[in-house]
Parts: C-alpha cells; structure tokens; sequence
C-alpha cells in the first residue's frame, strides 16, 4: 500500500507492508537517523519521531497511521555543518555518551523548547523520562537544555527564513 | 613543554556532531544486499539432553538459507570471554551443545532471507529433549550430589566441574581467625546481590560478510575486536588474517559486550552461504541470552581495636556463575583485589570463596567488575563497626583508609584469576575526597538533626569510600600509530574501543597536545583490526590510562621524526627545536618551519619519506581512582519507599584529560548504581525462567529518579598515566549500594543487606510485614 506523508517537511509517498511500523517503514526506506530495536512497545524511546510535532515512539506506531501527517526525525534539526543548538548544547554539555539514544531524545525536547521556551528543570525530566538512557544518568542533558535560552527555529525554518544570520560557528572544538 | 591546553579542557566529542545528527553509524546502519536474518532458538528447560533435532522442515520453508545446530559446526571447548590469551576463564562452552545448561541457552539458529522467514523457521524446528535435574541455587550446587551442570569431558580450565565449581580460592595473609577472637570490636554479615543487567540500548548485534578477497568481515557491537578476531579463528579453524573485525559505533557496552555472543554464528552463515548475515538480539533475549552481573553472597567478618584500626578483614563469597563460566574467576578475584587493599591497616586479610556453576543464565564482565558486589558488603559492615564503635563513620574511614606511599600485600597475592603485581600507591586524594564530600552533604550539621521529619518519613545520611584499578598489570597491552600528512594533520590509530566513553576523543587530545596540534587536525580510525594496531578492548578501566599511555609514546615518538627533519630543512640541530603551535620553532635561532612545510618536504621535495610512528604500552601497576560517596535520603516507614535526596560523589581520578566526559562516566555509573540500590533485579520462576525480562519489568533510572547529584574532581598526578590520569569508567558504579544503605541505616536502623531495596524488603525489616 502507498503511504503520502510530511517528513521533514517533504512531501513523500512511500510503499509500505501492512503491519509495518512506522520505525521498520523508516529503516526500510534508508532514514537510518532513526535508531532502536523495534521492540514494538515504546519501551526505550529511542526510536522516537515527531508526529504533528508531539514525541512518538515510532515503533510502537503503525505506519499507516501517518498518512496526511507531518513526521519529523533528527534530520529536521540540524545538519553536519549547522547544528541545531539542541545538538550543540548536549555536545558542549558532554551529555552525549554512546548516543544511540540521542536523536529521539533530541526530538521530544525540541517539542518541549516548542511548547515552553524555558522550562524547569523539573519540566525538562518529565519530558526527558520517555528515553532510557544508561550511559549518561541524565543530568548532563538535562543541564543541556536547561542552558538553552528561548527556542531556536530549525534549520530547515531557518533556511526557509534567512540563511545567514543564525549562529556562524556552531562546531569549533 | 608550556602549560596543557588540549589535555584538561573538554572539546566537542570528535565524533558527537555525528552522533547528534543521527548519521549512518551504528553496527545496524548499512544496507549489505542479499542480507540474512539469523533467529537464535532459545532452550526452554533449564537442563536438558538434546535427543534427537530435526531442521529439515526448516531448511525446505521457503526463504530459509541454513539452519545450523550442535550436529552441523565445529565443536571446540573455549570461552566467550574477550580476555587476553590464554583467557583466565574456562573453556567451557561450545557454538552449539547436546546439552542446554539454561532457559535461554543455544539451541540452533535458522538464517532467512527476512526475519519472518527465520522466526517461521525456528518455529518448524523439531526438538526431542531428556529433561535433566536443575540447580539454580549456587549453595547447592557445590553440595555432594547436586546435579552437574558441566559433565562434557572436553572443558578445560574450571576448578572442580564435579562440584560445579568453577573456583575455588582461600587465601590467607596472617592470621585471621586469632586476630578476629583477639579484637575487641566485631562486625559479622553476609550482604546478597541478584542478577543484574547492562541494559545497553543498542542490543547485542553482528553483521558479516565476505570481502573482494573471499575474507570475513564482522561488523560487530564489540567491545574487544581483537579478542573477537583470535577467538573466532581459534573456534572456527580460520586463519587469523583471514578475518576481520570491525567496531563501528556501539550503543553502549558496560561490559556486556566484552564476550563473543553472536559473531561465531554470523561467521559460519557468511562462510557457508558466502551471503551477508545479521544477528540482532531481541530486547529480551538481552536481558536473559547474553550477560548479567554476578550475583554474590559476600560475607565479611571485621576486627578492630579499641582506636578503629582494623586488625582482621575476612571476605568470603559465593558466587553464582550461572550455566558458562565466563569471567567468572577473574570478578570474583577483582571483588577482594579492588576492595581489601582500601583497608591496609588490617595486618591478617582472608579472601576465600567459590565460583560456582547453576542452570541459571550467565553473568559475565559488569562495569565494577566484582568490586561493586564486594563494596556493597565491605561498606555496609564498616558503618556496622563505626556504630559498635561509637565512631563516626567518616572517622573509621579516615583511620583506616591507604595513602599514597603505602601499599597492600593483596595488590601481590590477587591478580586476574591468579597472582597480582605488587604496587606502591602513587597518587591517592582519598583524604580530600572524603573531605569535599562531607562538605558538599552537611555531614556533621546533617547528622545532628532529627532522624524524623515528618508523621513516618525519616531522613538520613550514608557514605562510603572506594577504589578500582586502571587496566590490568603485565596483562594487557595497547598500541598505537600517528602518521602525518603533508597538510601537517595526522591520522591516528587506534585498537581502543570508543563505546561512547569518548576514548577517541581524548586518546586524539593526548596526542594533540604532546604534538601542540589543534585537535581538529587529528583524523581517528579505531577498532578495526585490520587498519589499526592492536588493544585490549575497552575494559578493566584501561583505555585512558593505558592506551593514552601508549598514545603519548606513540606522539612523543613521531615528534622526534618531525624535529629530526626540521633540523636539516632550518639547519639548526634536533636539540634545540620544539614542537609548538604547529610549527617546529628553534630555540637558540627562533627560527621555524610549519608542519606543512615539513609535510611536504617529507613527500615531494627531499629526503622522502612517510612521518609515522608506532608505540605500545603496557603497564607495571594499575593505579587506583579513589572515591568518597555521600548520600541523604528520605524513607517513609509506612510505604517502605526510599528516596535519595542528595548524592555526592568527589573522585579522584588523577588528571582528567576531558572533564566533561569523566564526569559523564561518574554520573552514568552513579545512577546505573542507584537502580541497582533501589530496583533492579532480574528475577526467576522455581523452573529457572526469567520473569522480568522487559523494560516495563525490570525497571532501570529514569530522569525522574535523580535525586540532587553532584559531582566533586578531586585530580591528583598520577605519574604512571598519561598526562597523571588514572580511570574513572567504573568506579562510581560501587557507590549507591552501600551508601544508600548506610543512610537507611543512620535513618531508621534497619540494615538492608540484600539489593534492591524494595519498599516490601525494608517493611519486612520493620516487622511490618
């Protein structure tokens, strides 16, 4: 069956197994920014993908579910050479160990810095609590976001809007 | 050399901006046409003889490749434990047996086209078993009579297989017994742990296949590619050089991955069909089919005299092993050798104990390797003295604890499943360690509160001192290869296994800052046996100290060649040139020359010839990292809950040579250590098989159980590390267990001598239930 969806903000039109997750459809189709074991439960949250903006495990979420909706993985933040500043503060915070679990984790708090520019610390765990994450115990992701000032656009916003002024430097080490 | 500037600060993981942007780089994350998926099927009894297999309805579904079992592979004793050569761990396991030995064990394995095929395949294949008399507690297990668990007569290396005993020890320095009955003061208990696991979020997973030349490629979530690429030819009769082993990124290891689990299988696929072949472990087969964490039953007996000065300190355990005995001597020998030397007052030390073989799943390397078992008991007993004492607990420690200058017969007696090396403590900031943590907590103000705070919730303090090792002695080695380009950057290899702890990182600021290179400039290529030299692998807390070690040679090593050219292209002598900046300056004349400029004399211009150096390490001594945990918590003595309020944790780790990251590895092993307090367990049915094996289940720390964390560097110089680093990667993951229960204890009373601390195990304490 053909499945028309938004993923990061392109119109795509993909051929899907009935049955498949919306994780096996994005694997299958090479969008191996998205990463997990497919429990099919949600367990881990590592798998997670924005649909219409909220964080879903998207194991546990049929692909043909999707169809008309706008998803987004890691690939909507930033690039190589234009790191979203989510990506940067959890680089410059050392909160980022094996990082398998990182890109979901970076989409459920680009939603949250969406919805509530400066949250709590305790606001910051909540959103973080859906991810499982052993290497890092946290606090250095937590204190990533907590560093971050109001939200920033993407870069495909930030593209679409202006593509010079936004953060000239954004991977000196 | 000027004052460190690459060393000590904390750049961008060399390999975050990829990690962040979800690039192409993990084991799973390549397309390899003509794919097969591999299905492992799982033993349902705890012990069982194999009668009669039948994979032929299998074999004819279509899509099916192969289907493999005991009857159609090479069957060679060895061990899956990626250990140096000859492994301190028993050859007792075998790619598939007659006999499954636990609920979870190998029992054939069907390779598809899709992983529907393979899974449809399994089902289709037919298994006649003699079920055989299980042991699932280690006591019994080594009575006379039990069942044997190990009964092939090809196994080698195991202490006594007829008492499933896979080790057994007693060793005695003086005289215990007499100085126990001679001390005024004693403290006696036995402290428990069950099953843990890693619970890494990528599980174990190998991806094979043939290259141009007909030669095996893995591309495996390994910690140790070398040990993988010897064992797989040692059990696969397959010259070494025609296999290599790959470690692309890795989701996270702790030790999980320091075994052979899935490579052999994939290997034998790739060579029988000559297609790609994959293994994937389910999140439950994680859980119960590749490693946990050795319970142990850790009795300690204390004697001290009137002024806390220990006086006999006698650990006995009881290790359970489960079905293979992997690791299983080397933990067990690291559970007295990484604790007893801390208290080197006590003139008589007795460490005794067995390792011993149930039909339970396997336990194998475990971030804390022993010491973490052996903590939990070693800590909770010396705030039982402290007590007896009248002592505070900060005080015993401070008497008892060794400093630098000092040393510990136990360094000499244990070693790696047999003797040590002795060392002499070089660096030690235990003493401040101790000091900032008490600080950081309130101890003294803190403890003179009121226990109780509110109608049945009571608050409390604990604490606890600890130390590990950093790579093991006269054991292991590491290498590594800088080599420049005419552009003045450099690649450099390494065998260390980067498995998110940033070693690429930080082995690339070593060299960097001997060479006083931007850190940009350097390019890493690790753990690939085919490209780079070789390394242990990423255990034993070495990779910092010892391949940075190996690193700083190899760095020291390829500037004398850099110096060595600039002094006929400046015509000034060698002596006088320093590496600075990028450029070889002198300093009698103050001239100087870029490394581009040398880059491309060295190519095209005269004297050609490649920069490039090759250094191994290999250490003496295996200096520890010291640790002072401290931590409040609040318990409610009507719901049993425990609540850490605050933890701190001051570590000296000798210099940091990132200290973003080794504070990363304080606080992952710290809270990995608090779910081991307050949660995890794996738990069983009377017949052997694992209840719990989900996430949902078998609950690991989530962001919203942290309580307040704060982390202390105490750095010291550690003159056998590069730059003064030791390890950091294990040793906080010894702190919860004891600390937390050392604060239950000051809060209401009760001990808590077995983990986790459920809320229902500390009402029972209370006689409430």
């Amino acid at each position: 069956m053909l499945l028309d969806f938004m993923l990061n903000g392109v119109a795509t039109s993909w051929s899907i197994h009935p049955g498949e997750s919306l994780f096996e459809a994005l694997r299958r189709h090479g969008r191996l920014e998205v990463k997990g074991n497919n429990c099919g439960n949600g367990e881990c949250g590592a798998c997670t993908v924005l649909l219409e903006g909220v964080p879903v495990p998207s194991c546990a979420l049929l692909a043909g579910r999707v169809a008309g909706k706008r998803v987004e993985t890691v690939s909507s933040l930033g690039t190589l050479e234009r790191l979203h500043p989510l990506q940067q503060a959890f680089l410059e915070h050392s909160a980022v160990q094996c990082g398998y679990c990182v890109p979901g984790i970076l989409l459920s708090m680009k939603a949250l810095l969406d919805r509530e520019p400066t949250p709590s610390r305790e606001k910051i765990a909540i959103a973080l609590s859906g991810h499982l994450c052993r290497c890092t115990g946290y606090l250095q992701q937590i204190e990533a976001v907590e560093a971050l000032g109001p939200p920033h656009p993407t870069a495909a916003e930030t593209n679409a809007v202006d593509c010079q002024d936004q953060e000239g430097d954004t991977n000196g080490s | 050399m000027g004052a460190k500037r690459i060393v000590g600060a904390s750049p961008i993981k060399i390999d975050g901006p990829s990690l962040v942007t979800g690039q192409a780089v993990y084991a799973d994350d390549i397309h390899l046409p003509g794919l097969l998926y591999g299905k492992i099927l799982r033993s349902q009894l705890a012990h069982a003889r194999i009668e009669e297999i039948n994979t032929a309805k299998a074999e004819q579904l279509p899509g099916v490749a192969l289907a493999l079992d005991h009857r159609s592979v090479p069957r060679k004793a060895y061990t899956t434990a990626g250990q140096g050569y000859p492994e301190p761990s028993p050859y007792d396991n075998f790619i598939f047996d007659r006999t499954v030995r636990f609920i979870g064990d190998r029992v054939a394995v069907v390779f598809a086209d899709s992983l529907e095929a393979a899974e449809e395949g399994l089902s289709l294949i037919e298994v006649r078993y003699r079920e055989l008399p299980a042991v699932f507690d280690p006591a019994e297990a080594c009575r006379p009579g039990a069942p044997r668990v190990h009964e092939e007569p090809e196994i080698q290396g195991a202490f006594d297989p007829t008492r499933n005993l896979v080790t057994h020890l007693d060793l005695e320095i003086g005289a215990v017994e007499e100085a126990l009955a001679a001390a005024p003061f004693r403290v006696e208990g036995t402290w428990s742990t069950p099953f843990f696991q890693h619970v890494p979020l990528e599980t174990h997973i190998t991806l094979s296949w043939l290259d141009e030349r007909g030669r095996l490629v893995l591309r495996s979530s390994t910690q140790v590619p070398f040990h993988a690429r010897r064992i797989l030819s040692q059990i696969l009769d397959l010259p070494l050089w025609k296999i290599r082993v790959i470690k692309p990124r890795i989701g996270g290891g702790f030790g999980g991955k320091q075994e052979v689990l899935l490579e052999d299988l994939c290997a034998l696929a790739t060579l029988r069909t000559g297609r790609p072949a994959r293994i994937e472990l389910t999140r439950e087969e994680e859980f119960v089919s590749s490693r946990l964490m050795h319970p142990m039953d850790v009795r300690i007996r204390i004697g001290a005299g009137r002024d806390g000065i220990l006086q006999a300190l006698e650990m006995e355990i009881l290790s359970n092993t489960g079905a293979y005995g992997t690791h299983g001597a080397t933990i067990f020998f690291n559970a007295g050798s990484k604790t007893l030397p801390l208290y080197n007052k006590a003139e008589n030390v007795r460490f005794a104990g067995n390792v011993v073989y149930t039909n339970l799943p396997v336990p194998g390397a475990y971030r804390g390797y022993g010491a973490t078992e052996g903590y939990f008991a070693l800590e909770c007993a010396m705030d039982e003295l402290a007590n007896k004492l009248g002592l505070d607990p900060v005080e015993l420690r401070r008497r008892n604890h060794i400093r630098s200058g000092e040393s510990s017969p136990i360094f000499r007696k244990l070693g790696e499943g047999r003797e040590g090396v002795p060392q002499v403590i070089a660096s030690c900031g235990l003493e401040s360690c101790i000091e900032l943590g008490r600080q950081a907590i309130g101890w003294e103000e803190k403890r003179s509160l009121p226990r109780q705070v509110g109608p049945h919730t009571f608050r409390g303090l604990g604490m606890g001192i600890f130390m590990q090792g950093s790579s093991i002695p006269l054991v292991d080695m590491a290498a590594a290869t800088l080599r420049m380009n005419e552009d003045g950057s450099f690649h450099l290899f390494i065998g260390a296994t980067d498995i998110g702890t940033g070693s690429d990182t930080i082995l690339a600021q070593i060299a960097a800052e001997v060479l006083s290179v931007p850190l940009e400039r350097f390019l890493v290529t690790s753990s690939d046996t085919d490209l780079t030299p070789f390394d242990k692998g990423a255990y034993a807390s070495s990779t910092t100290f010892l391949s940075g070690e190996a690193v700083r040679k190899c760095a020291l090593a390829i500037s004398e060649k850099i110096l060595a050219v600039a002094a006929v292209l400046l015509g000034e002598p060698a002596e006088g040139l320093i590496l600075a900046d990028g450029v070889a300056r002198s300093t009698v004349s103050g001239k100087q020359a870029t490394l581009e400029e040398i880059g491309m004399r060295c190519f095209y211009l005269a004297g050609q010839q490649q920069l490039e150096a090759s250094a191994s390490h290999i250490s003496e001594v295996s200096p520890p990292p010291f640790a002072a945990h401290f931590a409040e918590v609040e318990v409610d003595t009507e719901t049993g809950c425990i609540k850490p309020l605050r933890y701190v944790a001051a570590v000296d780790c000798g210099q940091p040579i990132h200290p973003g990251q080794a504070r990363g590895q304080m606080l992952g092993a710290l809270v990995n250590g608090l779910g081991f307090a307050l949660y995890e367990e794996l738990r069983f049915s009377p017949k052997g098989a694992a209840l719990n094996p989900t996430f949902f289940d078998y609950k690991i720390p989530t962001s919203l159980d942290l309580p307040q964390i704060e982390i202390i560097l105490v750095p010291t110089e550690e003159p056998s590390g590069p730059f003064g680093a030791k390890s950091v990667g294990e040793i906080c993951i010894n702190g919860p267990m004891p600390v937390i229960a050392n604060a239950v204890y000051d809060a209401i009373g009760i001990q808590l001598k077995r983990a986790p601390f459920t809320p229902e195990s500390v009402l029972r304490l209370l006689g409430k239930l």
